[in-house]
């Protein structure tokens, strides 16, 4: 592995795990949101050395072989996408978020989502979602 | 092309493989801002030294003295550490308002010293909290205030044989109240337009008995508000004063035009939000 390669480089071009996308690829959109150990990182700024020994999971890792996870289940059922470009990140990046807090409240969701952008201003979906995964 | 990347598992090792390498070893913990840099092809090291395995720079402990942040510390661990919020709440807070928590997972407080963006948010609070960072070489250890650290835009006073190992943060004078007010007025992850730390100490006829202000993204690096702070000493901070010493903040700041404003707009804010963050102190004594 070149040392200038990053963990967006590894898990696209290397594993062919294209459900991670690449956007600003300056850690702003949050496209490209995974998770390393639990925590939820841009890979497009992470050197993909840093993750040796570390468990990266993606938007591939979120389902249980056809069962969908809650979340992914209810961002289908509340439209939590239109175009689906950032849907990988908004997934991973909520998946996060119900990791560390069970019951977030509105402006906790808000606040914690408002590094996943999303062109198509699908956000009163997302959010929508996320609420019907935690019930 | 590509580099070198190696890992050291002490500073002794790093120390080694600076001095082997010189000029061409550049020094990384989160790596954010050096995978930005990198990737714009405005670093081109041919060694890059990995200090996040060096079990000693990271970790934060907090004694009745003072509070020692390891340069390895992500924002992240900094914004949930307990005895941070038992220090000041501000400085939480300061933690907390930067970027996104994808950035503060893997940004470090190291990381953001060294790399000496004028418009990041915890140097200034670090400067209105009295911080200083210790900075080791073969020669030794050595401390460094934080008002000495900063010497231009992505430049500071460490020397090229040194490594940033800590922070450390004296404990503030009991009574003793701390804000930090990020000017955002476009995305609530972005780079402050203007930012301003103050801490604030009464004595008990209500006269000012210290005060440090420094601001953030006025200028080619954070910089204290000295003039603020001469005008405030030993006044009774009331809403004439304080209108009067944020006014002075123009004498200390030079800012420049970018894309958050033009150099005149962020003078106007300076004041304007000097101005707030000194009544958000004396409206809070209680």
């Amino acid at each position: 592995m070149r040392a200038d390669r990053r963990l967006i480089d590894a898990l696209r071009d290397d594993l062919g795990c294209i459900g991670t996308k690449e956007g600003c690829s300056i850690g702003v959109c949050g496209a490209c949101s995974v998770l390393v150990d639990g925590k939820l990182l841009s890979a497009c700024l992470m050197p993909a050395v840093f993750v040796s020994g570390r468990a990266v999971t993606t938007v591939e890792g979120l389902a249980r072989g056809d069962e969908l996870s809650p979340l992914q289940d209810a961002f289908i059922r509340e439209g939590g996408f239109q175009c689906g470009i950032c849907t990988p990140g908004q997934l991973i990046a909520a998946t996060a978020l119900l990791a560390e807090r069970r019951r977030p409240s509105d402006d906790e969701i808000r606040e914690w989502m408002m590094g996943n952008l999303c062109r198509c201003t699908g956000y009163h979906g997302i959010t929508r979602a996320i609420k019907a995964a935690m019930a | 092309m590509t580099y070198d990347y190696h890992e050291p598992e002490t500073v002794a090792e790093a120390l080694d493989l600076m001095a082997r390498h010189g000029e061409d070893a550049h020094l990384v913990a989160g790596a954010t801002a050096f995978t930005l840099l990198w990737r714009q092809g405005l670093l081109r090291p041919g060694h890059v030294i990995g200090l996040r395995r060096i079990v000693g720079l990271g970790g934060i402990t907090a004694t009745d003295k003072e509070l020692v942040i390891g340069a390895t510390a992500t924002h992240r661990e900094i914004e949930r550490s307990a005895d941070v919020a038992r220090h000041c709440p501000a400085l939480t807070r300061t933690f907390a308002s930067v970027a996104t928590v994808r950035i503060r997972n893997q940004a470090t407080l190291g990381g953001n010293l060294a790399h000496a963006d004028p418009a990041q948010d915890p140097p200034p609070m670090l400067m209105a909290l009295g911080a200083e960072v210790v900075a080791a070489s073969a020669a030794g250890e050595r401390t460094i205030a934080l008002d000495d650290l900063f010497v231009d835009v992505f430049t500071t006073s460490l020397r090229s044989d040194e490594v940033l190992t800590a922070i450390r943060v004296p404990a503030l004078a009991p009574g003793t109240h701390a804000t930090y007010l990020k000017f955002l007025p476009q995305t609530a992850d972005d780079y402050a337009t203007v930012s301003v730390a103050a801490t604030m100490r009464f004595t008990d006829d209500g006269e000012v008995a210290d005060v440090r202000v420094a601001l953030g993204a006025c200028g080619p690096t954070p910089v204290r508000a000295r003039s603020v702070e001469d005008a405030l000493a030993g006044a009774v901070p009331d809403a004439a004063r304080i209108a009067d010493a944020a006014a002075r903040v123009d004498a200390d700041i030079a800012p420049f035009d970018d894309v958050r404003g033009s150099a005149g707009y962020k003078r106007d804010m300076a004041r304007v939000w000097t101005e707030r963050a000194l009544l958000s102190l004396v409206e809070g004594r209680a």
